[in-house]
């Protein structure tokens, strides 16, 4: 596609011009509960956007080849394939209902014609291949054309077999189910460098699995205390890195993430290294552990750095740097002094994830009242934009939006007060090339695309 | 009794909750609140006690806890009672409590005996979770790594749940909590389940009662800590 990102990559968030590209999903106020998107991951070539949602789909969007006939398609995202990844399930021991909603998404490399991911719930991941069918043979020897067998008897010449085009049929089918490994809820799912082997974690434990194989895999992290009565603390997120096969890092409820290396011993119990930010005594709260807590954790591209977030903001950590982030960006600090009602109506357990633009210079996370938040690295420059349908006209910028904190309200700023907290902006990507991001705002997943692409 | 609107729910009635904006009026953003206040508060309220006591007993309500709210909740609410202000101890008190009667009566418990009742039920979790190991993947000898899934961890608590794990988890928390109950006890005397359950010197206000939150459920509730108490059980980490 014209105009992919190539070495002049602009940076991110600020010097571009954010606009509408596209919104997918229904209008309506009432929002089932099946339809709301849990989960949002473009294709390592940005071709595809996969979203899983609360009743266990997935929707896959294929970005259109730009054409002359139709210069105003311009890269849109249209559905590709829709699949029920995932179906709710009953644990007749446990006398549990095992939900369906899908938890991660995952691509793998693509390495022939057809598609692979990995999809997720609470207990179970399946490898999910997708893939193309635009010809049929016609002309078989054994089999008449509507399917009957010929008699053999009958055939006193032999042909071969034609390949007639027929029209597009995207199939999805699972190719490998990987269940009855986790006892917890399943929270991430990373697939390794060697394209061989992939992990999953739970609240407690990470295994490593093998993508051919389903019936075992290795448990490499077990945080399980011997007393069920000393857990203190759980899993949260994990990765691979992304060049080191052997090196993988995960978050934990306490704020600190673990890097471990797969070589120094097979369980990787014991960290190679331990990142933890020492609390601000000034901040003490009864909920500094809670908004500690991180909730999602992404390397760079360049597998340098690796970015955490934590409830109110999204830190940036050089792995060769224990003690401290390189870089902390705040993302809603006017929430610091609402934390007990945000306690008190749960919000201040959701989980925000974060991401990278395709060239580290940007990262982008959720907020609030389908307010989203971009970082400028370089520049130092961010920006608050809003997902709703009110801005939505074909290529219509982004104004950016502002909340006031407290004392007299501008014109065009919100305040606090009138933030929905029902509308919470928890899954976003980047395109891993361009400048594309894709925000999922409960049940609607909107595409918006810099100006200049 | 009140019950925070925000509390979760089971998942047919989520859809009620956080339709709302954040409320403006509540007690919660009284800035003079010791909670609210942005220097670090010396003492909790009782009311956030009560709260994070109620998210407590919620949680575990669910069918399947989520895990790390839970662990939250938990070293929350541990936060906040040690630094309440240590008071005097007060012979147990099981009458139908109201609210403020609990957190007197809890706050007159040892920190260690609500850490027992409290890690007691994160053990049950366990014994709960341990259950459902289904069929194992194929152990290997060679590659790095620890091949998936053990046995459950308490074969004997497989043998008491047995049959009656379906009553266990009908009554909701009733049926937890007795559970929990017979193992503060002694874990070696439970004989398998006759009716379904060790019934306990405690019995609860019984297991007809509809598991909505209310006074009979809490009273049930300050019955264990208060319980506890009475039996001087040891203190600590490991039993």
């Amino acid at each position: 596609m014209a105009g992919a990102g190539g070495g002049g990559c602009p940076a991110g968030g600020n010097d571009l011009q954010w606009c509408f590209s596209q919104v997918k999903g229904a209008v309506d106020e009432d929002v089932a509960e099946a339809d709301v998107i849990s989960t949002v991951e473009f294709s390592h070539s940005g071709d595809l956007l996969a979203t899983g949602d609360k009743g266990g789909r997935v929707v896959i969007f294929q970005r259109e080849q730009e054409n002359k006939s139709r210069p105003h398609s311009r890269g849109e995202y249209n559905v590709y394939s829709t699949f029920q990844s995932h179906e709710p399930e009953f644990d007749y021991l446990k006398s549990l209902e095992i939900e369906e909603k899908i938890n991660k998404i995952r691509w793998l490399p693509q390495q022939s014609a057809a598609h692979f991911l990995l999809s997720t719930n609470d207990k179970t991941i399946k490898l999910w291949k997708i893939s193309e069918r635009d010809k049929r043979a016609e002309g078989y020897n054994l089999k008449d054309e509507d399917g009957r067998l010929r008699d053999p008897f009958r055939i006193t010449a032999l042909r071969v077999p034609i390949l007639k085009p027929m029209d597009l049929m995207v199939e999805a089918s699972p190719r490998r189910i990987f269940a009855n490994a986790h006892t917890y809820h399943i929270n991430s799912i990373s697939v390794n460098s060697d394209h061989e082997t992939y992990l999953s974690a739970d609240d407690l434990r990470i295994n490593l699995w093998h993508l051919e194989i389903t019936d075992r895999s290795f448990n490499i992290v077990d945080i399980k205390p011997a007393n069920m009565e000393e857990l203190t603390e759980v899993i949260t997120a994990a990765e691979f890195h992304p060049h080191q096969c052997n090196v993988l890092v995960y978050s934990s409820s306490k704020g600190t993430i673990r890097l471990c290396d797969m070589r120094s011993s097979a369980l990787c119990d014991r960290h190679s290294k331990f990142f933890e930010e020492p609390e601000d005594p000034s901040s003490r709260s009864f909920f500094s552990e809670i908004i500690s807590s991180v909730s999602d954790v992404k390397f760079s591209h360049s597998g340098r750095y690796m970015m955490t977030r934590d409830y109110l903001s999204v830190k940036v950590w050089d792995l060769n740097m224990e003690s401290r982030p390189v870089e902390t960006h705040q993302v809603h600090e006017y929430l610091r002094s609402k934390l007990c009602s945000l306690y008190e109506n749960d919000c201040i357990f959701d989980k925000f994830e974060c991401c990278w633009n395709g060239s580290d210079s940007a990262i982008m996370t959720g907020s609030y009242n389908n307010f989203f938040r971009m970082f400028d690295r370089t520049t130092w420059r961010d920006v608050t934009l809003e997902a709703s349908r009110e801005n939505s006209k074909p290529r219509a910028s982004l104004k950016p939006r502002r909340v006031c904190a407290g004392g007299k309200r501008k014109k065009d700023e919100v305040s606090v007060d009138s933030l929905d907290f029902s509308k919470k902006i928890l899954h976003t990507a980047w395109h891993p090339a361009e400048n594309i991001i894709a925000v999922a705002a409960t049940n609607n997943l909107y595409i918006f695309q810099d100006k200049a692409n | 009794m009140m019950l925070s609107k925000g509390l979760k729910r089971k998942r047919e009635e989520e859809e009620e909750e956080e339709k709302e904006a954040l409320a403006v009026d509540t007690w919660w953003l009284d800035p003079g609140h010791p909670a609210v206040a942005q220097a670090p508060p010396a003492v909790a309220s009782s009311s956030l006690f009560d709260l994070s006591v109620l998210k407590l007993h919620h949680s575990l309500r669910q069918s399947e806890p989520d895990l790390r709210h839970l662990v939250l909740v938990v070293n929350t609410l541990r936060r906040i009672q040690a630094s309440m202000a240590p008071t005097a101890a007060l012979p147990p008190v099981p009458s139908p409590p109201t609210a403020p009667g609990i957190a007197d009566n809890l706050l007159a418990s040892s920190d260690a005996a609500l850490s027992a009742s409290m890690a007691s039920l994160l053990e049950d979790l366990s014994h709960i979770e341990g259950l459902s190991q289904a069929p194992q993947p194929l152990v290997d000898e060679g590659p790095p790594g620890r091949p998936t899934g053990g046995a459950p961890p308490s074969l004997g608590a497989l043998d008491l749940l047995g049959p009656a794990t379906g009553c266990l988890l009908d009554d909701g928390l009733e049926g937890l909590f007795e559970d929990i109950d017979t193992s503060m006890y002694d874990s070696e005397l439970w004989a398998p389940a006759s009716e379904g359950h060790k019934s306990s010197p405690e019995d609860g206000p019984g297991k007809e009662e509809a598991p909505e939150l209310d006074e009979a459920e809490l009273d049930y509730l300050m019955d264990v800590l208060v319980g506890t108490q009475a039996l001087e059980r040891p203190p600590g980490p490991g039993r």
